[in-house]
């Protein structure tokens, strides 16, 4: 599954009415096919992602209904579905969420210096919007890159091994309509360690081997 | 230390290539078909033998789980689900076997599921992993369109597909019948068990659930034989893991190791030490936030394993090592995770859905000392009456890590009682600003 | 049959129950707020948690099925203990509201904190606060007190069929919710109100009007409509303060219809508490013996065949034999009951009852519907139909317009074309009704209330003897009614005599002169305009049509009032049970009918009600054998012949208002207000 991610305008205020787009028709018909036959429910997360990510980062009642008629389900059902998972927003979001990561093992690392230069870099506190629609501040429970502490993420993409300044750094750059590059923001490679390397990892070296 | 050869995971950090071609070169995917030949008896019975015991944290020994999947078939599909939904704080190893060996896990997925007559594997993967999402989608493309699954997978006539499901944040959903509801597009909220997924799972079919990396294992563990995994590590401890180490460290990642590894030594020799040295050293957490943490003396001799940390009432859970050292206000960094604990409760079962929000509460009090000092036990009571009473397991998560505190720092809790007490007096006359 | 220990005593029970049911049967009560034994199984509340041996933890003996050798503990420390925590966390956010709640003194909460809560609380944050949630005209809600036990939402998808009630959010976040706020569409959500086992879901209409200690309570049953669902009601002074479903496993199992429950403040209003006489063309109140008067009067020189006697839709048996006895006295045959023209006979009952029988719905496996919407003629048989639905393998087809049932139906046709096909055996679903072993049709009186219906029903005879309905043991042919008067006015033999007039003819001849007097016994559903200026006496309580139309109005009693008897759609024979005495002069009917005999010199031979059910019972045996759905006699019945090709009608359009008493209430104008906006919001985006 590929939908367009970060979509150019931000999704209406007011709830009109809600299809897919032919493009994400298709999709969304490709996604259902993933499950077997009267098990169409099972698509309903993917589905509410489309829309959600179709109608600027979030899911108007329209939007909810849409996908539960789509699906054949009661619409109480679907809305159980929206209200349970946490990446699905009932309100209108900026077109940057900066989702800051500060469960123990980012908070350990420094994720209050973290959500304090987004405070003050975005002018925003959290779970509000900046004025321009452009950012949304919100705080997330561990998004599983403890390693990489304390970490950030934004729309899609993981921000790690931040501080206070990296951080102002980063979203500078998104204000100025430029895309920071994702990752590490200390140029490791993944989870490496970064001084002594103590497992030094060769490739290709366990082809065909049996027991030794 | 884990010896070169013993290595599993090669690619763990991504420096080689994750695609099918640089799998290829690390050994993935090499005689699949032989070993999908010797047939599901001699792969449980290879998997049995290994000693393989779940890397989700439970530890529940992989080949037995295998093998409670019904033998006669009765008309029903059975399912193999893979839990990628990773979201233990602490515990980020599943990520880079998703975005760095995802072949391993789609080798291990043909197999497991040759083994238990599973023609298609869901991956349930969190919704926040959108770049490893697509990468493992890759992942399953690239077997597809190779014939190593599909039709006839590997050439070996069995049929077999792969289809990958995104999360949408919700931790429960770790919990395997929680995963099979969402699965199902319901809300995450754990079944009554029984039945287990074993006798109705995903649809109400035969359904196994493994964990990333125990799926991931299980073509190293076919191709060099269960007796070389169980060598690896003690016994009813065996083979390699991968523990994440965070916080306090001065070098922060992940490594796999050998299990039963010493704690001091899996952060000396690859967290580059806990950070201004051993000594600095307050407590750790040694298997992701739902195991209670264990205080600086118990570190400085206990091994990675699940018997080893069970013995010191602590758990191996999925081995991420949280490390604090001294300068951590250990009651704060608890207090958090009640906090997690509670935003991830599923609201479903009484002593879950209120106890949590009593202890959090309760936590952020103790942080400044705003309690009384009967509030402690008070506390303790309140996560005994969580513990073991609920439908799944997140109520002891929740109920753990305060436990830990308690019995570790009660006297640091006793202190900030005492200290807030004393600010709080009425100064004697004369002596107060204005 | 696997044994286990519980609490020492070894017991030996059915496979497949669960613990806590295997409990019950040794005589051990285990407390449970989310278990209903009639819902699926939640497990959530955790109250039921029992020691089990070789389990390190307790577990919900709700959901643990049963095992041989399994030992059971209820009442060590490790269940008391778990028991007591649960218990104190449903209280900590549950307000200290007691005193104000009504469900207090009939709470589960309340009644199990006695037993395992503290007498104070370890909980110093702030409590919980829930927003209310509009839930309708019937269901007050207070959330704050809600303990997210799920009944409700369970009893909503499972039971009334209508996927409108949710848990959303989660963790201590969870809140039941529907989706858009509005009414529950369901005519059966007035249960959620006993199933909830806290004050959260309470009665909106009987909200802080009484305490449930200072309440009477009478067991009865219902007469709003054909199915005679058992009762109990409460009241206080005089008044009927509230209704409640009774168990009757054979009829409505443990739940009633919002309009049995909620209709009862019609018994207060409109209500008719004296005699009238009309006097230069304005009715004024009058004394019995006065009423009597005018009544004798008119009647003194009538000639037996120009008087007419029309039974309604809750006159009760006693009075209507009391009535059909004097006017066969008076030399009338002109009686009828059947209001809407319904063309049955009272001759052969197998051909008017509901011969399955309301139970008998779970060992059908096919079901032809003609002519009627039973979600809204008798919302009980409706929820058995679905509950067999549900236990799968069950197909259902109706002939008529199309409509939602809660459960899934194919509609076959529109009316008599696509019936006369499946009698034929021309159309596939015969071929359904062949294949099932125990098939069932059921005729409602949008098929049997036209000119046609006796044809109709002879189809629907044919459908039923060529398809397997009968056999040994079996009897498929079922006939739903609406009205609670209409089995028992068949079984006295409330229709024309002999050279009598049946509705129809009745109004016919009165709209020409050619009777003296009409004598309406609680009929309000014929066209008034037909009695022209004919004498009209009506025996009734509640002023609606008839009481308009009337010269004479002799003031009778409400099902809650009298001790009567009615039979319901399967030939039981029922009592209702006096709750509280009719208002005012208002008297018990049949007393009244007695009463008049004397005036008009025609002495009725009954003088309490002991003589006249034994006169009864001489009229049917039927009346002798009360509470039994008695199984009747097959024999032909019907008249074959040409159908009219119109297609059938459903005959309520308003399930909230069928008869004078409905009309008069103001929760059930409320709930046909709602329930109409909610329609045209329907049509308004559907379209």
């Amino acid at each position: 599954m590929s939908g367009p991610t970060n979509p150019p305008a931000n999704g209406a205020d007011e709830a009109g009415p809600f299809a897919f787009t032919k493009a994400n028709a298709a999709l969304a018909e490709e996604i259902v096919g993933r499950y077997p036959e009267d098990r169409e429910a099972s698509a309903v997360m993917p589905l509410l992602d489309l829309a959600q990510r179709q109608n600027g980062g979030w899911l108007p009642p329209p939007a909810v209904a849409y996908v539960a008629d789509y699906l054949g389900m009661p619409h109480i059902r679907v809305y159980e579905v929206v209200t349970f998972y946490s990446m699905f927003n009932l309100k209108p979001v900026g077109r940057n969420q900066v989702k800051v990561c500060t469960t123990t093992p980012c908070w350990l690392c420094g994720s209050a210096e973290v959500l304090d230069a987004c405070r003050e870099t975005l002018g925003i506190d959290l779970d509000e919007t900046s004025e321009d629609g452009e950012f949304t501040l919100t705080e997330v429970e561990c998004i599983g890159a403890c390693v990489n502490a304390p970490v950030i993420q934004i729309n899609d993409d993981y921000y790690e091994d931040l501080d206070g300044a990296r951080t102002a750094a980063l979203l500078d750059l998104l204000k100025k309509g430029e895309k920071p590059k994702p990752g590490s923001q200390t140029g490791r490679q993944c989870s490496a360690p970064v001084k002594g390397l103590a497992t030094l990892i060769s490739s290709g070296k366990m082809k065909g081997r049996e027991g030794d | 230390m884990l010896r070169e050869e013993d290595r599993v995971f090669t690619n763990l950090y991504g420096a080689g290539d994750w695609r099918l071609k640089g799998a290829r070169s690390r050994g993935d995917w090499d005689n699949t078909k032989d070993l999908m030949a010797k047939g599901a008896d001699w792969i449980i019975d290879e998997v049995k033998k290994s000693g393989l015991r779940g890397r989700g944290g439970a530890g529940f020994p992989t080949g037995l789980k295998w093998s409670f999947m019904p033998k006669e078939p009765d008309g029903r599909p059975h399912y193999l689900v893979v839990n990628a939904d990773e979201g233990e704080p602490g515990t980020c190893k599943d990520r880079d076997v998703l975005r760095n060996e995802p072949h391993k896990l789609l080798e291990g997925c043909l197999l497991a599921s040759l083994a238990m007559d599973a023609h298609l594997a869901y991956i349930y993967i969190r919704g926040e992993f959108h770049d490893e999402a697509e990468r493992l989608e890759a992942a399953v493309e690239e077997a597809r369109e190779a014939g190593l699954i599909g039709k006839d997978a590997c050439g070996s006539g069995f049929e077999f597909d792969i289809r990958v499901h995104r999360g949408a944040g919700a931790y429960i959903c770790g919990e395997e019948t929680a995963l099979l509801e969402s699965l199902e597009g319901r809300k995450g909220m754990p079944r009554l068990k029984p039945p287990f997924p074993a006798g109705a799972g995903l649809y109400g079919c035969p359904t196994t659930v493994n964990n990333v990396e125990s799926l991931a294992v299980v073509p190293d563990i076919l191709r060099r034989g269960g007796s070389w995994f169980s060598a690896l590590g003690r016994p009813n401890n065996a083979g390699t893991k991968i523990f994440c180490i965070s916080g306090h460290v001065n070098d922060p990642c992940n490594v796999e190791e050998e299990m039963g590894i010493p704690l001091k030594e899996l952060i000396e020799k690859h967290a580059g030490g806990v950070r201004g040295g051993w000594d600095k050293l307050l407590a750790v957490i040694p298997g992701g936030s739902s195991v209670p943490l264990i205080p600086k003396l118990v570190c400085d001799s206990v091994l990675m394993d699940f018997d080893s940390l069970v013995e010191v009432k602590s758990g191996l859970g999925t081995a991420a090592v949280i490390v604090m050292d001294k300068s951590t206000d250990i009651v704060a960094a608890i207090a958090r995770l009640s906090k997690f604990y509670k935003h991830e409760s599923c609201g479903q079962c009484t002593p879950c859905r209120e106890g949590t929000g009593w202890m959090w509460r309760v936590m952020e009090r103790l942080v400044t000392g705003d309690a009384g000092i009967k509030e402690i036990d008070l506390l303790l009571e309140v996560s005994h009456e969580i513990e073991g009473h609920t439908i799944c397991a997140l109520g002891d998560a929740a109920a753990w890590p305060v436990q830990g505190l308690i019995r570790h720092f009660r006297p640091e809790l006793e202190r900030r009682i005492e200290a807030c007490k004393t600010a709080q007096a009425p100064a004697p006359a004369g002596t107060r600003a204005a | 049959m696997p044994k286990l220990t519980i609490d020492g005593v070894e017991v030996e029970v059915e496979p497949g129950i669960t613990v806590l049911q295997a409990c019950e049967t040794a005589g051990v009560e285990i407390p449970r707020f989310c278990y209903h034994e009639r819902l699926s199984i939640a497990g959530n509340c955790r109250m039921c948690l029992v020691e089990m041996e070789k389990s390190p933890k307790p577990v919900a003996s709700c959901a643990m099925p049963v095992a041989d050798g399994m030992v059971i503990l209820t009442h060590s420390e490790m269940a008391v203990k778990a028991r007591r925590g649960v218990m104190e966390f449903l209280l900590i956010n549950h307000p200290l509201d007691c005193p104000i709640c009504d469900q207090g003194g009939e709470c589960d909460l309340q009644d199990q904190a006695l037993f395992y809560g503290f007498d104070r609380t370890r909980f110093e944050e702030p409590k919980r606060s829930v927003e209310e949630k509009d839930f309708g005209p019937l269901i007050q809600t207070f959330m704050t007190r809600c303990i997210h036990c799920t009944r409700c939402v369970r009893f909503a998808t499972e039971i009334a069929g209508v996927e409108e009630l949710g848990l959303t959010g989660r963790g201590e976040d969870v809140e039941i919710d529907t989706y858009v706020e509005k009414a529950l569409g369901s005519e059966l959500s007035g249960n959620m109100i006993d199933l909830c086992p806290v004050g959260a879901l309470t009665s909106k209409p009987y909200a802080f009007t009484a305490r449930s200690w200072e309440l009477g309570k009478t067991e009865s049953v219902d007469a709003l409509d054909a199915v005679g669902s058992a009762i109990r009601v409460d009241s206080r002074d005089g008044e009927v303060m509230r209704i409640l479903p009774r168990l009757n496993e054979a009829v409505n199992e443990e739940w009633i219809s919002d309009k049995t429950r909620f209709a009862y403040d019609g018994l207060r209003r409109q209500r008719l508490d004296r005699p009238y006489v009309r006097r230069d063309g304005k009715l004024e109140e009058a004394s019995w013996d006065e009423a009597f008067a005018a009544i004798a009067g008119q009647l003194e020189d009538a000639p037996g065949q120009r008087i007419a006697a029309i039974a309604g839709d809750l006159a009760d048996c006693e009075s209507m034999l009391a009535l059909k006895d004097l006017m066969a006295a008076l030399g009338s045959a002109n009686t009828d009951c059947r209001q809407d023209g319904a063309r049955i006979e009272a001759g052969r009952r197998a051909g008017y009852i509901f011969n399955t029988t309301i139970a008998g719905i779970e060992q059908a496996d096919a079901c032809l519907l003609i002519g009627t919407n039973a979600r809204f003629e008798a919302p009980l048989i409706n929820a058995r139909l679905r509950k067999r639905y549900l236990a799968g393998g069950f197909s259902v087809g109706f002939v008529g317009p199309e409509v939602d049932l809660t459960y899934r139906a194919e509609r076959l046709g529109a009316g008599p074309k696509t019936l006369g096909e499946i009698a034929e055996g021309e159309h596939p679903f015969a071929r359904v009704l062949d294949h099932a072993s125990h098939p069932m049709l059921i005729i409602g009186q949008g098929a049997l209330a036209r000119p046609d219906g006796a044809q109709v029903l002879a189809t629907a005879r044919a459908i039923a003897e060529e398809t397997g309905m009968i056999a040994d043991g079996w009897n498929g042919f079922n006939v739903l009614h609406l009205a609670a008067a209409r089995v028992g006015g068949l079984d006295i033999g409330f229709v024309p005599g002999e050279g009598g007039l049946d509705v129809a003819a009745i109004l016919e001849a009165a709209s020409s002169g050619g009777l003296d007097a009409v004598y309406l016994l609680g009929a309000d559903e014929i066209d008034m305009a037909g009695l022209a200026d004919t004498f009209v006496i009506y025996q009734g309580h509640n002023g609606d049509a008839g009481a308009e139309a009337a010269d004479v109005i002799l003031p009778g009693a409400a099902y809650t009032e009298k001790d009567a008897t009615y039979v319901n759609t399967e030939g039981r024979v029922q009592y209702t049970r006096l709750a509280v005495f009719p208002p005012g002069e208002a008297r018990e009917d049949w007393k009244i009918v007695r009463a008049l005999s004397g005036v008009l010199g025609q002495t009725l031979a009954y003088d309490d009600i002991g003589a006249l059910r034994a006169r009864m019972a001489e009229v049917n045996r039927i009346f002798a054998a009360p509470d039994e759905a008695q199984p009747a006699e097959w024999g032909a019945f019907g008249t074959p012949g040409e159908m009219d090709p119109a297609p059938f009608a459903y005959p309520v359009e308003n399930f909230y208002m069928t008869d004078p008493i409905t009309r008069a209430s103001v929760t059930m104008a409320k709930c046909t207000e709602l329930a109409r906006s909610v329609n045209k919001d329907k049509t308004g985006t559907d379209g």
